[in-house]
């Protein structure tokens, strides 16, 4: 049998980190990127004698993400606590969900190739804290612990199996992502860990019911190498059963520089986490009231923002898809477009140059340095003409690089549009001169000509000329 | 129930602690009689009972979202056997 | 005069009257701790020369009128679960010989903030996981009434450094019955308080459901002094819960006509020593002529409240001692070869065997195949068990039984057979199970003039009830003016 003869079945097991100001269950900053261990406390370090303090935030967060992916809010839910040993969980329990999570049932929408949808069901959504982090030691041989992280707040959101290849996991990890941009409880940066995820990933021949045994891949936090792991494993696993083998049920490291899985330990007995409810935290009673309130303070969802873009801005399909990905791009496209007035224009901005730039420099929407005023001001500055469209081009890649306010940008650089009538004459009279061949072949018949004048003119003047003045002065020119 | 050499090992790994070969018949023995003890709630009147966590009945307490930090940093890595670079060494980990 | 001997509302009057100082009462239970702390061995760690420091400096504070406060300069001692901050706080443990807490507890800073002088670290079973107090990694405290007796536990300490006039008072904690019985056994006052009355915040816990920090006495009104101290809502503890405040003192009436008594039949068979039972007879007697109305009646959960103590307790414990793992501020192990065995051997060598037995007992009870016969179950007993007790103040204010089945044994006589140790608290567990409050008082002494403790449990949050039956019987058997500790070896 070949490839084609096989189905696969993944979920996903997604965490990803709550952009609370606080930890979850104490007073630290959660903020990235601190000194070790500067951002902890005796709660978050598991001192002996302390007692966690659930953050209302937390709760609050959970609930919206429960909301804008279409789950059911339990009314009654409660914390349990997951024991396990490992030195980034200080405690030696992480305070969790289990059989009461906070929110249940729900489903997300992507869209498939034929342009039809597809729903991904998600069992839940609960609350958790996160571990600290294991540091290598270069000198001493040895491991470090930093525990700034231990306590940051994370929902973990499971799927159903129902996704069935890895370009489905990547639409599927890209709209959760989008979704919990737009709602403002995480900021999703993959670099940083704040979204991660656990796969799960099993074969079956076509046509099979029953599933397949699953391997999963645990805390992968980029979706380049999470697609790369699930085609490895796939194929893997077709491979293993082709030859007549058995897939074993255990955890698997992918290895980035090989790119092949690997298995994580040697057997170790079954964990048993054994789960129980927390005697320190009192149980979670959502009203109506809290869960309404909690709705109505929900934004507008890519969703719907797309179906406006699709009828009040006329964007096609692909760009309102690729805008709408990540709010911070689409609030940057909303508010350029109320400052110049020219929606088609900062959409082509954005689809193109900004979008090349954020592929090639591999930077997230979020971490675009200039704000909608100055893309706005750019659009506008090219529009009245101030600057050509290639000068734009120029000063963009200065607002990445330095932002500032456009107009002072071209001012500086002395990038202003050269729109002075008796300077482009100047500058064509020179330019009709030094080529006169071309000014013949012109005259005879060969259009392509003032192409290459309107381009030796665009030179000399270092692209300040303003091209549509340059085409017309040469053709009254070379009329005469 | 009665328990195994293997379950009372098994139980002991779970929970990080080593039993050296002449504690287990001791271990063993004092759980298995807890245990047997212990069986009499299986006689207890439960039928429709809800369970009980916690010997209180509060319900959402919650913290507002805050930052205070913790002043005395430093006091919270005084008991570390290892202390380098402010963290906490331990054996190497993959 | 000794000071020692004085109860802290004397000193407080002598204060007042100028017959004593400050530094002298600090003085005079330094001496006290230095004559008598060899026979007893009360103490983790004895804070002296800082609190005598601390006794001069706050003698000035109050001359120069920088300070007031009734309890400004008082000492107290402390179980060595609480957490001090630049104090060591062992639990007793091996495991946290050199731990030093880098914050303090709720009720330690509450003290403080009265200028309350604290004279040292009690022992105290390991991590509270006994009555004997003979689990202590350090030491074994004796019973100041006969030195070859235990003192009872897990607060042991706290319950002998009071009878024997080391502390003035003490703070301990109970679990399952971890200061009512050492008061018991040391003829001492000892309450636990409702749950949720005091913040366990900085309590190194034990089990979280169960545990609850309270006062250990000469006598009532002292306990009633110190529980105003301690109480309160603590934004740190979200079990803690918030009450109207009250002055337990003012609960003091020495009147209890028309109290309405219940006496629980099945606390009164299952191995009580006839001795025991006589003195709570007499008890009994004795409240019917301060007026109180007397009924037997049947709550017949003692049986399933200890084992659901244990399965709880013990649940709760394996989880809650995990943090103690060699790997940030406890014991580790000197040699290891790899992080398994970091935590396996430092683990296995920093607890104890009691404590040991019990993280294997809870472990058990939570692992897959076993939550639901014993953990689940268990919680559903402690609804039956709160459901009875329940039933039983619809009809009564209190509820009486003995403390502790027997007064307390010889040292080394139960350290061999844990379920006999575990039976000893079957009148105590199911106080917390149910999260009441519950009182022991002295109320005699058997042949060997050992004393005998009588336990009154009342509603939730209903300690004025308790402790003003508790006064008023105190004031009718006058317990600490009859009978003293001799230091018997």
């Amino acid at each position: 049998m070949s490839k084609e003869d096989y189905e696969t079945i993944i979920g996903l097991e997604v965490h990803c980190e709550l952009s609370t100001k606080t930890k979850i269950f104490c007073s630290c900053p959660t903020e990235f990127g601190a000194a070790p261990n500067t951002h902890t406390c005796p709660i978050c370090m598991g001192m002996p004698g302390t007692l966690p303090v659930l953050n209302e935030k937390v709760v609050e967060y959970a609930v919206k993400a429960g909301l804008a992916t279409n789950c059911e809010i339990s009314r009654n839910s409660k914390n349990d606590r997951k024991n396990y040993f490992y030195p980034d969980l200080p405690k030696a329990y992480q305070i969790s969900q289990f059989d009461q999570p906070l929110c249940e049932h729900g489903y997300v929408e992507i869209d498939k190739e034929d342009g039809s949808k597809k729903k991904i069901r998600l069992t839940r959504i609960h609350i958790e804290e996160d571990a600290g982090k294991l540091n290598h030691d270069e000198f001493g041989g040895g491991s470090l612990v930093d525990l700034n992280r231990a306590g940051v707040p994370l929902i973990e959101i499971v799927s159903e199996p129902d996704l069935r290849s890895s370009e489905e996991v990547d639409k599927y990890l890209k709209k959760l992502k989008s979704i919990f941009e737009y709602i403002e409880v995480s900021d999703c940066k993959m670099q940083e860990g704040s979204l991660r995820a656990d796969v799960n990933v099993s074969v079956r021949k076509k046509g099979e019911t029953k599933l397949g045994t699953r391997t999963e891949m645990k805390n992968m936090n980029s979706f380049r190498s999470i697609t790369r792991a699930i085609e490895y494993e796939v194929e893997r696993q077709i491979d293993v059963i082709e030859d007549g083998g058995v897939i074993e049920q255990e955890t698997l490291r992918w290895d980035e520089v090989s790119g092949k899985t690997f298995s994580m330990r040697d057997k170790e007995d079954a964990q048993d986490y054994r789960y129980f409810p927390d005697p320190d935290l009192v149980a979670i009673k959502l009203s109506e009231e809290y869960i309404q309130k909690v709705k109505e303070s929900l934004p507008e969802l890519p969703e719907s923002r797309k179906q406006r873009y699709l009828n009040d801005y006329k964007l096609s399909e692909k760009d309102a898809n690729l805008i709408t990905s990540s709010k911070y791009l689409s609030d940057l496209f909303e508010e350029a477009s109320k400052i110049c007035n020219n929606p088609k224009a900062v959409n082509n901005w954005i689809i193109s140059d900004i979008s090349r730039i954020l592929n090639e420099t591999e930077m997230e929407p979020i971490e675009i340095p200039f704000d909608s005023k100055q893309l706005g001001k750019l659009v506008i500055l090219i529009d009245n003409g101030t600057i050509s469209s290639s000068i734009g081009k120029k000063v963009l890649i200065e607002l990445f690089e330095n932002p500032r306010d456009p107009e002072e940008i071209i001012k500086e650089k002395g990038w202003i549009q050269i729109s002075d009538e008796g300077a482009i004459k100047e500058v064509v009279l020179k330019i009709l001169k030094a080529n006169p061949q071309s000014v013949a072949d012109y005259k005879g018949g060969k259009d392509k000509a003032l192409g290459f004048l309107v381009g030796q003119a665009m030179k000399e003047t270092k692209g300040q000329a303003n091209p549509k003045m340059l085409n017309q002065m040469f053709i009254e020119e070379l009329k005469k | 129930m009665q328990v195994s050499k293997e379950e009372i090992l098994h139980i002991a790994n779970l929970a990080d602690l080593n039993l050296e070969e002449n504690e287990i018949e001791k271990y063993l023995e004092n759980l298995q009689e807890i245990l047997d003890f212990a069986n009499i709630i299986k006689n207890a009147p439960t039928e429709d009972l809800d369970i009980t966590i916690g010997a209180n009945e509060a319900k959402n307490v919650f913290r507002k979202d805050e930052i205070k930090i913790f002043e005395d940093n430093e006091s919270l890595l005084q008991n570390a056997i290892e202390p380098e670079k402010n963290m906490f060494k331990i054996p190497k980990v993959l | 005069m000794d000071i020692t001997e004085l109860t802290v509302h004397e000193l407080q009057e002598k204060l007042k009257s100028k017959e004593i100082t400050i530094t002298q009462i600090t003085k005079s239970y330094i001496d006290r701790i230095n004559e008598k702390e060899t026979d007893v061995q009360a103490f983790v760690t004895t804070l002296t020369d800082e609190a005598m420091e601390q006794a001069k400096e706050i003698q000035n504070k109050l001359e120069e009128g920088e300070i007031k406060g009734e309890f400004a300069g008082i000492p107290i001692g402390i179980k060595d679960n609480m957490c001090t901050k630049g104090v060591k706080t062992t639990c007793s443990s091996k495991m946290l010989e050199n731990f030093v807490a880098p914050y303090s507890a709720t009720v330690i800073e509450k003290l403080d903030k009265e200028n309350i002088i604290n004279l040292g670290k009690l022992n105290m079973d390991e991590f509270a996981m006994g009555g004997s107090t003979e689990y202590s990694y350090f030491k074994k405290t004796k019973n100041p009434w006969n030195l070859n007796k235990v003192p009872g536990g897990s607060s042991g300490g706290s319950a002998a450094a009071v009878a024997a006039n080391l502390v003035p008072w003490a703070l301990g904690s109970d679990t399952g019955g971890s200061i009512r019985q050492p008061a018991s056994f040391c003829g001492v006052v000892g309450l636990k308080p409702t749950y949720g009355l005091v913040s366990r915040y900085g309590l190194v816990a034990f089990a979280s459901s169960l545990d609850q920090i309270g006062p250990i006495t000469k006598d009532v009104r002292d306990c009633a002094m110190l529980l105003n101290l301690i109480v309160g809502h603590d934004e740190k503890d979200t079990t803690s819960v918030e009450r109207p405040k009250v002055d337990y003192t003012k609960s003091l009436k020495n009147d209890i006509k028309g109290l309405k008594i219940g006496v629980p039949k099945e606390f009164f068979t299952e191995g009580i020593n006839e001795e025991v039972k006589d003195a709570l007879e007499k008890s009994i007697e004795k409240y019917k002529e301060l007026g109180a109305e007397i009924e037997e009646f049947s709550l017949d959960i003692a049986k399933y409240s200890l084992a659901t103590y244990y399965i709880i307790g013990c649940a709760e414990a394996s989880s809650n001692l995990g943090r103690f793992d060699g790997i940030r501020y406890t014991y580790r192990t000197p040699e290891f070869k790899s992080l398994k065995e970091l935590y396996k051997k430092s683990r296995s060598e920093g607890f104890g065997d009691e404590v040991k037995r019990r993280i294997i007992l809870g472990t058990y009870v939570l692992s897959s195949g076993y939550y639901d016969a014993y953990y689940k179950k268990a919680q559903q007993v402690r609804t039956l068990v709160m459901n009875e007790f329940n039933k039983g103040f619809e009809k009564y204010d209190i509820i009486l039984t003995p403390t502790s089945p027997t007064v307390a044994f010889d040292i080394g006589s139960k350290t061999n057979n844990p379920l006999e140790m575990y039976l000893a608290d079957i009148c105590t567990v199911s106080v917390n199970i149910a999260g009441l409050p519950g009182i022991s008082i002295p109320c005699g002494v058997d042949k060997e003039g050992m004393p005998i403790g009588m336990q009154l449990i009342g509603n939730k949050f209903c300690e004025e009830t308790i402790l003003n039956a508790a006064y008023t019987f105190e004031q009718a058997i006058k317990f600490r003016e009859n009978y003293k500790p001799e230091f018997k070896k």
